[in-house]
């Protein structure tokens, strides 16, 4: 994969932004703040990181593929699947209205390219992941599986029936990433239920884990999912614990949950867009 | 009158082993997950031929069907097994986000289904299960009879293209069905022709309503007998032609009335030709310990209660 300038991948995210607003600000409705927070996530995966085919075929053989555990930051998704080529951009304008593929969170249901199995309803992702990793090794398939999932989301107990089964079964062609922004829907990871010493945790478990402190740093985060790769294949599976700003990029969405789950209104909108000027086109 | 022999008492789900062995040998897509109950599901031949196409993944069923959704992305097909109460109202949602709303092409194998799990009690014997899958948009959903069947629907639902529940369970019963039979989806197999009322029964049921037919038939009542092994879709052509010659209907199933074979053989009378109808199935009531027998008696799902519901329909006629 052609390694892109760096400006122009930043360039990338700020669209990203604009769109995951746009998006929500139009429905008024959809989850703002872990999408803006996981854009340069999303960006590095994409554009960099994964060798992915936007023709999309379900079966993902012979390429990188990747599935998105906590499905409400859909808005980051779309666009990056659409700006990669899975879909028409414009398609970004029916996020959430009635016989859209962009359903309020991902599924396959309406036939959306890049969408390999529903999520909204937290805690199933790493298994579904982790199935897709062994039917990967059982083909011969040398490509990787990569997953997202939130902080919050690690509340619920599937992921540790996976995050066990991973390690004791030497699943090593995946990499996990926990969008670590501390904030959940209620309050902070620390308020609602703390998390406690994840690291601690996952190597517990058995997992190779890693850190990037700056998951908003656009270089940090490739160079932390670079290294991460060369971490497979080594009979460990593979976590990073990304840490992120919830609500990045627009200034008074950041360091709250706030806007977890709630659009801004057309003054706000304003702002946050002035705070993110168009670079690749507005859909 | 036709006589149905029990070629030897034999267990549902050493069909679903058996069939399964030969999934392995026949589809090399077919792989198989068990939650911590190999010995029970009889999946270990499988396992023997096949080591690397099986994954066991500890006594942790949500992960089970999570890993089963994810095997389908590069092609594989899965049969997942377990307990029935394990395999559905344990993991509803993971079946229902990543399963049924993701269509995925999911084998459920569920066994020990109903109060026949016997000792175990009611913790372990779910009268619900059928309800909680066939409301599922898109899932197809079985409950086999006998050995025979449950070998030949294991093999059938694989080339079934989308997610299915395989519903069957843990006593030695009779084996009757042909072994050389074609397991078709979704198609009724008519048992006897009768006139006086039809008896629809699905899984365990089906050998007590043989037993009732007869019985019946000496004191002169014509029963039609029908095995629905599929639930969901249902052959509602099957269901309607035989109640418009009987004019009413017995359902017999090892389940809830509620949610169950008998529900949904009301909603399509009720469609089309209304007519009387009897269920015999759990009365809204959990399971308890004992013997399969026992409790088959206790809670009325023999041969003894499908006459006694039969009697009662046709006079309600």
């Amino acid at each position: 994969m052609k390694m892109a300038n760096i400006e122009e991948l930043k360039d990338f995210a700020t669209q990203v932004r604009r769109d995951i607003l746009r998006q929500v600000h139009k429905v008024n409705s959809g989850h703002p703040g872990g999408s803006l927070g996981c854009t340069e996530f999303f960006t590095a995966l994409y554009k960099e990181i994964m060798d992915h085919n936007p023709e999309f075929n379900m079966d993902g053989e012979n390429e990188d593929i990747f599935f998105l555990s906590n499905g409400h930051i859909s808005p980051v998704f779309y666009s990056v699947l659409a700006r990669t080529g899975y879909f028409p951009v414009e398609e970004l304008s029916t996020f959430r209205l009635i016989n859209s593929r962009l359903q309020g969170h991902p599924t396959t249901h309406e036939g959306l390219p890049g969408i390999r199995v529903a999520s909204g309803s937290l805690g199933q992702g790493m298994s579904v992941a982790l199935g897709a990793a062994q039917a990967k090794k059982l083909n011969g398939d040398s490509k990787l599986v990569y997953t997202l999932h939130g902080d919050g989301e690690l509340q619920e107990g599937q992921n540790w029936e996976a995050i066990m089964y991973a390690a004791g079964n030497n699943v090593d062609n995946i990499i996990s990433t926990i969008d670590l922004n501390g904030q959940q829907i209620d309050g902070s990871t620390e308020t609602v239920l703390p998390l406690g010493n994840l690291r601690a945790k996952f190597e517990a478990f058995g997992w190779e884990v890693m850190e990037v402190e700056e998951g908003n740093d656009l270089q940090k985060v490739i160079d932390g999912l670079k290294h991460a790769k060369t971490l497979t294949g080594k009979g460990k599976p593979v976590v990073i614990l990304l840490h992120t700003i919830m609500g990045h990029g627009v200034d008074f969405m950041m360091h709250t949950h706030a806007w977890h789950g709630k659009a801004p209104n057309d003054e706000q909108l304003e702002t946050a867009l002035s705070q993110n000027p168009e670079t690749l086109g507005d859909y | 009158m036709k006589k149905y022999t029990d070629t030897g008492k034999k267990d549902t789900r050493s069909g679903f082993g058996d069939g399964l062995t030969e999934l392995g040998r026949s589809n090399p897509n077919v792989v198989a997950l068990c939650a911590d109950l190999i010995g029970s599901l009889k999946m270990q031949d499988f396992i023997d031929e096949n080591p690397e196409r099986f994954f066991q993944v500890g006594i942790a069923e949500a992960n089970m069907i999570g890993m089963s959704a994810g095997l389908t992305i590069g092609g594989k097909i899965p049969f997942a097994g377990t307990f029935a109460n394990f395999a559905t109202g344990r993991v509803y949602d993971q079946i229902r986000q990543s399963v049924a709303y993701s269509n995925k092409n999911v084998k459920i194998c569920a066994s020990h289904s109903g109060v026949t799990l016997g000792e175990d009690g009611a913790t372990h014997q779910i009268l619900e299960d059928i309800g909680l899958m066939k409301m599922l948009p898109g899932m197809t959903v079985i409950n086999t009879c006998d050995y025979n069947q449950t070998k030949a629907a294991t093999i059938a639902i694989a080339e079934h293209e989308g997610p299915v529940y395989l519903r069957f369970g843990r006593p030695k019963v009779a084996n009757f069905t042909a072994e050389d039979q074609k397991f078709e989806i979704g198609k009724a197999v008519q048992l006897y022709e009768g006139t006086d009322v039809t008896i629809i029964a699905t899984g365990h049921l089906v050998w007590e309503a043989i037993q009732a037919a007869v019985q019946l038939n000496d004191e002169g009542i014509s029963a039609e007998v029908i095995n629905i092994h599929t639930i969901k879709p249902l052959d509602e052509k099957a269901i309607i032609d035989s109640v418009k010659k009987t004019g009413c209907v017995v359902t017999c199933e090892e389940h809830n009335y509620l949610g169950g074979l008998g529900e949904s053989v009301a909603r399509t009378l009720s469609l089309s030709h209304p007519a009387p109808q009897e269920f015999v199935a759990t009365q809204d009531t959990f399971g308890e310990s004992g013997t399969p027998e026992q409790l088959m008696e206790k809670y009325g799902l023999n041969a003894d209660a499908i006459i006694k519901a039969a009697k009662k329909v046709v006079k309600r006629k």
